[in-house]
């Protein structure tokens, strides 16, 4: 790939951010490029050094915050006309509930994906409380005269303390990968302020 | 090396490296390189916060027929490095503290 078309792929993928930002990373990448060549780097090769123009966009797009896009998107490219407005004041009904509604599924998909972390570690607190409590109440019983019980409950608590060391580890790791998903969700969300300027 | 850690060491190298003389995002790299890997798009990052924290000033020169970013550290951004310069005294020994059991004859 030679330098324009990698600039061309590079602006492609972040059309959508402010036209200032897209310049400034532009002219950035370009004199990165004309400086490896300047050194006696190939075209081709000082291009391949600064990495695929996807996996660019992507890292960039994961460190711009999420309202700098909104506000870049929602913002008139020409003055409204009169009319324009009007029709805006009026549409406001339908337009803000649907808004208001993606907010919302939004939300709640963070909701649900955190209330998953919740009663992962909630479950395993119980198994904690359970064999504290199995333990305890088995000791009580076999000191009160209740030999059998007493076993039992004290058997009972040490495979909830059991399993409860298994949840922990899959707790973590759950936990972790549910956060991914989350920063994953966050530049899904972020490409959508992206990708519809490319159509 | 952990994240967290190198991205705080990132800043500092950045300014260490315009400190003796203006550079540009090349040179920048290429002077880094030796003591620690950082990409084109961090280094573009870092760049734009040490500019807005006013720790360096950017001019456009030109250069063979064409244009070029030069870097210029600012008094805040050598007093940054002062300060991790003190800041590495107490570091070092914090390591000392760690290290303390490793060698065994104390």
């Amino acid at each position: 790939m030679n330098k324009q078309e990698f600039l061309m792929q590079l602006r492609k993928g972040l059309s959508g951010l402010p036209k200032e930002d897209i310049d400034e990373r532009l002219t950035f990448y370009s004199e990165m490029i004309d400086d490896r060549m300047e050194d006696g780097i190939s075209e081709e090769t000082a291009v391949c050094e600064i990495g695929p123009a996807s996996e660019l966009v992507s890292q960039i797009i994961a460190d711009i915050p999420l309202g700098k896009l909104v506000k870049e998107k929602i913002t008139p490219k020409k003055k409204l006309k009169a009319w324009e407005i009007v029709l805006i004041a009026l549409g406001s009904p339908i337009w803000l509930s649907l808004l208001i509604a993606a907010f919302a599924v939004i939300f709640s998909l963070y909701v649900v994906l955190w209330s998953v972390i919740i009663v992962l570690w909630a479950a395993f607190a119980s198994f904690v409380a359970c064999g504290l409590a199995g333990v305890a109440a088995g000791v009580y019983f076999a000191v009160g005269g209740i030999g059998l019980t007493g076993i039992a409950m004290m058997g009972a608590g040490i495979v909830c303390a059991g399993l409860s060391v298994f949840m922990f580890f899959g707790c973590k790791t759950a936990t972790k990968g549910i956060l991914n998903l989350t920063k994953k969700l966050a530049i899904w969300i972020k490409n959508c302020f992206i990708k519809k300027e490319e159509a | 090396m952990d994240i967290q850690l190198k991205r705080g060491l990132l800043d500092i190298c950045v300014l260490a490296a315009i400190r003796s003389e203006d550079s540009y995002g090349y040179k920048i790299i290429k002077d880094m390189k030796p003591y620690i890997e950082l990409s084109e798009s961090t280094l573009y990052t870092i760049l734009k916060r040490l500019e807005t924290a006013k720790m360096l000033t950017v001019r456009t020169a030109e250069h063979d027929g064409r244009l070029r970013k030069y870097y210029h550290i600012t008094d805040e951004g050598l007093t940054r490095i002062d300060e991790f310069k003190s800041d590495w005294q107490e570091i070092l020994s914090i390591y000392r503290f760690v290290t303390k059991e490793d060698d065994g004859d104390e």
